[in-house]
């Protein structure tokens, strides 16, 4: 039995990003990982809250994170890449700021020791390949070429990612491990307009279209994403971008976890491939068994 | 501190209160200008935002505090990634949304942005998590802004990405708790709020 891995789904997870959802869950279960939800986790406040109050975006996160603390987890995975960035953020500051984290134990009314270690979609999955996950990837993608997207919060942020922000690669070793065929291309870093994305759409239409052509030029087959927020700019919208004159684009954004789950042989509609807006069914269709 | 009772704050002061970033060590390379997805979005560069805060006079203060800028970055981090300073322009832009917000200098052509980080945040104080649909009609309620984005909607239904039950968590009063404590009731942008406070 291994240790369980404590799990943050987020607010994204249950609506807009339900295939990010269904797909770590159902990659876990394959790699024998088990996953617990954190009992009453609360939102994290995401950019509303660090944009409007500077207090409150450390208390949301802080109750999560005194949360599992207390239910025994020591790490917990974020699949979000705007929760990852906040919960490890807070996780970071608190340990740089006693008096930070004084006031916070105040405000909630909860300790927290710092004990909690908080995982991105990316070192998760990496984590998994360690585990044993490689040898169950039956099902590779028959060189797919995909696009490896990290937009800000899976590259940027000091002390929170663990990759190189400006050339990030901690995606490839698991796209080449699910068969897939890396494309260079020069939007890996770039911002899809994020949480700006209902009130100021004109400008995510905008930074989301020069992504997806940038994409096409490197003639990617998929863009290959880890962040709900990011997923619905490129891919809900992708029909918006092209009404408003633009593209036209027809390319189908993917999680990673959906990527590595087709190469786990996991059927797609169990992954959410079934729910994009822009056909994802047809990656699907690049699954190959590997005969034995 | 001889002078404490004379000396005014200046507005690097505060900023460099609430994030630790001391704007007055920005050389102006630029940098943070050059790399910023937003830019083409703002009225002041995030470089010129910088400079400002080190005037710091009256009028640096009115037009930073005014600008269309503050509510134009998306926190994206770039520039704070590639500062040669390490000084973290995103942070000071935080700060100075901040402070714009609690003294009610947000511009009406962002009136936006704020509404949705308002409808995001009365979402998450009343449930404790965000969902969907009550942050959307509070929102379209909040920015008058009824149309956009309407058609969306039957097909998030469709792929069951529109969950119709609000999300609600068993800690709802402690995270409300939370709210009332970091949030100064006092404040004047929060007046109209206050009769919402106890609702179940």
């Amino acid at each position: 039995m291994t240790t369980p891995i404590g799990y943050y789904p987020g607010c994204s997870l249950h609506g807009t990003g339900r295939e990010l959802d269904q797909s770590i869950r159902a990659l876990a279960e394959v790699a024998g990982v088990d996953l617990r939800e954190i009992k009453d986790w609360n939102c994290c406040g995401a950019t509303a809250a660090h944009s409007l109050n500077h207090d409150l975006a450390v208390a949301l996160p802080y109750r999560t994170l005194a949360l599992a603390e207390d239910q025994g987890l020591a790490e917990v995975l974020a699949p979000c890449a705007a929760c990852f960035s906040r919960l490890k953020g807070t996780a970071v500051r608190l340990a740089r700021d006693p008096k930070l984290a004084q006031k916070m134990t105040e405000i909630t009314e909860r300790p927290y020791r710092g004990t909690v270690r908080i995982l991105s979609i990316i070192e998760f999955i990496n984590r998994l390949l360690d585990a044993g996950l490689e040898a169950k990837l039956t099902h590779p993608l028959g060189g797919l070429k995909v696009a490896p997207y990290y937009g800000c919060l899976l590259a940027r942020g000091e002390d929170i990612v663990d990759d190189d922000p400006e050339q990030p690669s901690g995606m490839e070793r698991a796209l080449v491990a699910a068969g897939c065929e890396v494309v260079p291309w020069n939007f890996a870093v770039e911002c899809c307009g994020g949480g700006l994305s209902m009130s100021k759409t004109e400008a995510v239409l905008d930074l989301s279209d020069a992504i997806l052509s940038d994409a096409e030029d490197a003639q990617a087959d998929a863009i290959v994403t880890g962040c709900p927020m990011c997923h619905s700019n490129l891919d809900m919208r992708q029909r918006t971008i092209n009404a408003a004159g633009r593209g036209p684009h027809d390319l189908p954004v993917v999680y990673l976890s959906e990527i590595l789950g087709l190469a786990a042989g996991i059927e797609p509609e169990r992954l959410g491939l079934d729910r994009h807006f822009v056909d994802a069914m047809r990656v699907a269709e690049r699954m190959t068994e590997r005969s034995a | 501190m001889a002078h404490t009772e004379t000396h005014e704050k200046t507005l690097a002061d505060k900023i460099l209160e609430r994030t630790g970033v001391d704007v007055r060590e920005c050389y102006q390379c630029g940098k943070c200008t050059a790399g910023c997805p937003m830019v083409q979005f703002m009225d002041l560069t995030p470089s010129q935002v910088m400079r400002l805060v080190q005037i710091g006079d009256r009028e640096a203060v009115q037009t930073l505090l005014s600008s269309q800028t503050l509510w134009s970055c998306v926190g994206c981090l770039t520039c704070t990634q590639r500062c040669p300073k390490d000084l973290d322009p995103a942070a000071v832009m935080d700060a100075l949304r901040e402070i714009a917000y609690q003294e009610g200098l947000v511009p009406d052509a962002q009136r936006n942005v704020l509404k949705f980080h308002q409808a995001f945040l009365k979402t998450v104080e009343h449930t404790g998590r965000m969902s969907e649909v009550p942050l959307t009609a509070l929102y379209k309620t909040l920015s008058r802004d009824f149309f956009s984005d309407v058609l969306l909607a039957p097909a998030m239904l469709l792929r069951g990405k529109l969950p119709l039950v609000p999300r609600v968590i068993g800690g709802r009063k402690e995270v409300r708790r939370i709210f009332k404590r970091c949030l100064d009731p006092e404040r004047p942008d929060r007046a109209d709020e206050e009769t919402q406070e106890d609702r179940p």
